[in-house]
């Protein structure tokens, strides 16, 4: 078992009067996928949101690598190599494909104002490798051929798959997807767990995932944790989790 | 039915409405008082002619409408052409032309067409500054004429005290300007939209009235006045020289004119607003410029990407503020005074709309959009009091017709070759 990258413990986030989540711990190791489900409204998101510090969890710790994240600014743990999309898609739509990842490499250029306004050779190699780099993410999300289309324009899956590219874009070293198979089709859905599987095994990026659809959870992870109405409910592998009564209760009911 | 005739009977009460206390009632000066008197029946009998036409043309007005386009329509702009002129190439030739004859122009127009196309100069360098703020990062900021207070009492006052000339001034006003959006827009950057309005509005008054009651530093409400006109490497331009300077026309052996010194400075705007467009145009180009475009489009989708969203709004703030130092000196070289009435928050206005005018985010608009609102109000002086309402008028058609401004501009986008 490798070392532990990501590890939470006791984190609560409270709304005024109504508790999202409450006590959830987590444990990802390097190079590994792990998923997050439960019922809707079960917190999976807020948790999210904790982890990439769109929100300040109330109580808890966030620890990267040993170095403790909770209550960072977003854009600061993103800097760190956590960084995640969303349900709903963000692309930069009136932006094409290509520049959305260009935008997502802006701190890795290091282009100072005057080299840019004066063009000079620096400013142009830069630029070229971004150019570089974005193709070539392009090219292993399949979507070459869209890539000077305004983003708005693609298809939902397409779209999709842009997004995650986009994130690669960051070198980042937790990748966090909020239910990346939300409205794709089957055959999508397999290209899905393909990608996914390809950026931890060449890439060596550690997934965290929210996802609904069972059949790609199962698939994929090699680890699941199970939250219910804010509280930790299961923790396993997919075979554990599969088996677990508490867990067959809280997406069936009471029997 | 009945709703057409409500429509058009309210249609017609609102022409009485305005019109008869803008056309009806009028002024007099008898000895030291005012008296109010009504116009000529002629003039009412005028409004009540409208107000009738008015009502008619309300009831016809649907059935008017469906008549036309029934009838075989006028030859209308093909739609490729409105595409071709958004384009940045286009755009691009469309304003070399237009600099080829603004470098022409002083050399033929008369003293008074040079004159106003240096204050024509002035705003479109304004305007191009708050189309950064505004257009690209799409923050609403109305106190921008605090920055051009800002630029044109730095070359003031250092004129004024420590004889300071033009061009040392001109760096240091823009730096000063810079400093003060960057001062500004550390705290309130993290406001959005309607409050970040409101706060700048609150900084662009809050530097007119301390330049107002700082009496001993700025002479209040008299201003500043005998500042120093810019020279050409030392030479002035006015008919006899400081001690120790020489003047343009000995040094070349010509006659004095005094149009030398206006085109001189007209030159001297057109140098500053071709900086500016050269600025622009690389920014476009630049990381910065699509980090601009992204957080306007999804900060929090920035956000998630490791970009420090005040940062890049900052750098606009401050980039933009630049450029309206750069035009706040020149002001102040040009007239010679500065006085804070320069700098109410009409002109932040009209600034304003002349980057809402001219189409968020281009340049080409900008420009066309500064002639627009500068040159009308000139050309309708005969129209004396009625010259703003036209104005207004004109505004409410404009945004009517064409909300996306004069001519908007479609980005430069980076393609990726194969």
């Amino acid at each position: 078992m490798s070392r532990p990258i990501l590890e939470v413990s006791g984190l609560t986030m409270r709304f005024g009067g109504l508790l999202a989540v409450n006590g959830v711990g987590l444990t990802v190791h390097d190079k590994q996928v792990v998923s997050m489900i439960g019922p809707n409204g079960a917190g999976k998101t807020t948790v999210f949101n904790c982890l990439t510090g769109f929100y300040q969890p109330t109580s808890g710790e966030i620890l990267l690598d040993g170095e403790a994240i909770q209550g960072l600014p977003g854009h600061k743990i993103a800097r760190k190599g956590v960084v995640r999309t969303f349900q709903n898609v963000r692309l930069f739509k009136d932006m094409t494909a290509v520049e959305n990842l260009l935008v997502a490499q802006h701190r890795h250029l290091n282009t100072g104002f005057i080299s840019g306004l004066l063009k000079t050779k620096a400013f142009r190699e830069s630029e070229h490798e971004a150019m570089d780099f974005a193709a070539h993410w392009l090219e292993q999300v399949n979507l070459t051929d869209i890539a000077n289309r305004p983003a708005g324009t693609l298809a939902y899956g397409q779209q999709r798959r842009l997004e995650i590219a986009r994130c690669m874009m960051t070198r980042p070293r937790i990748l966090m997807l909020d239910e990346p198979a939300a409205g794709l089709n089957p055959r999508e859905t397999e290209d899905l767990k393909a990608l996914i599987g390809m950026l931890r095994d060449t890439h060596g990026v550690t997934v965290l995932l929210i996802e609904h659809d069972m059949k790609l959870v199962m698939s994929i992870s090699d680890h699941i944790v199970v939250i219910n109405q804010g509280c930790p409910l299961a923790d396993g592998t997919p075979e554990q989790i599969r088996d677990n009564p508490d867990v067959i209760k809280a997406y069936l009911g009471e029997a | 039915m009945t709703l057409h005739l409500r429509t058009a009977f309210f249609s017609a009460l609102l022409v009485i409405a305005v019109a008869v206390p803008v056309f009806g009632l009028k002024l007099t000066t008898v000895g030291i008082k005012v008296e109010v008197h009504g116009a000529e029946a002629s003039t009412f009998w005028i409004i009540a002619a409208c107000a009738v036409a008015m009502f008619f043309w309300q009831l016809v007005r649907t059935r008017l409408a469906a008549g036309w386009a029934a009838s075989p329509s006028l030859p209308t702009i093909p739609a490729g052409a409105g595409n071709f002129f958004t384009l940045p190439s286009t755009q691009r030739y469309i304003i070399i032309g237009l600099v080829l004859v603004a470098l022409a122009w002083p050399f033929f127009g008369s003293r008074g067409a040079v004159d106003i196309a240096t204050l024509i100069l002035i705003y479109v360098m304004l305007g191009l500054g708050l189309n950064i703020v505004v257009g690209l990062a799409g923050l609403l900021d109305l106190g921008y004429v605090g920055f051009y207070a800002v630029g044109a009492y730095t070359y003031a006052l250092l004129s004024h005290y420590y004889g300071f000339g033009f061009w040392l001034s001109l760096p240091i006003a823009g730096a000063m300007a810079a400093l003060f959006g960057f001062l500004l827009g550390f705290p309130v950057l993290r406001l959005r939209g309607d409050y970040l309005a409101i706060v700048t509005l609150g900084f662009g008054e809050i530097i007119r009235l301390l330049l107002r009651n700082m009496t001993e530093l700025t002479g209040g409400p008299n201003g500043i006045s005998g500042i120093d006109k810019p020279t050409l490497f030392g030479l002035s331009f006015d008919r006899r020289a400081a001690e120790g300077m020489q003047t343009f026309h000995e040094f070349f052996g010509v006659d004095y004119a005094s149009i030398n010194k206006v085109i001189f400075l007209y030159l001297i705007a057109l140098l500053l607003v071709l900086l500016t467009l050269f600025v622009i145009n690389r920014l476009l180009r630049m990381p910065i410029g699509r980090a601009w475009e992204a957080l306007r489009e999804d900060e929090i989708a920035c956000r998630a990407l490791g970009m420090n969203p005040t940062v890049i709004k900052l750098s606009a703030f401050t980039i933009g503020a630049t450029f309206a130092g750069f035009a706040g000196s020149f002001f102040a070289a040009r007239q010679g005074l500065v006085s804070p009435e320069s700098f109410t928050f009409i002109e932040s206005a009209i600034i304003l709309a002349i980057v809402v005018l001219g189409g968020m985010g281009s340049q080409l608009g900008v420009i066309l959009a500064a002639i627009v609102m500068i040159l009308l109000p000139e050309l309708m002086r005969e129209f004396s009091e009625y010259r703003m309402l036209m104005f207004g008028a004109m505004m409410v058609l404009m945004m009517i017709w064409r909300p996306q401004g004069l001519l908007p501009m479609q980005r430069p986008h980076l393609e990726l070759k194969r």
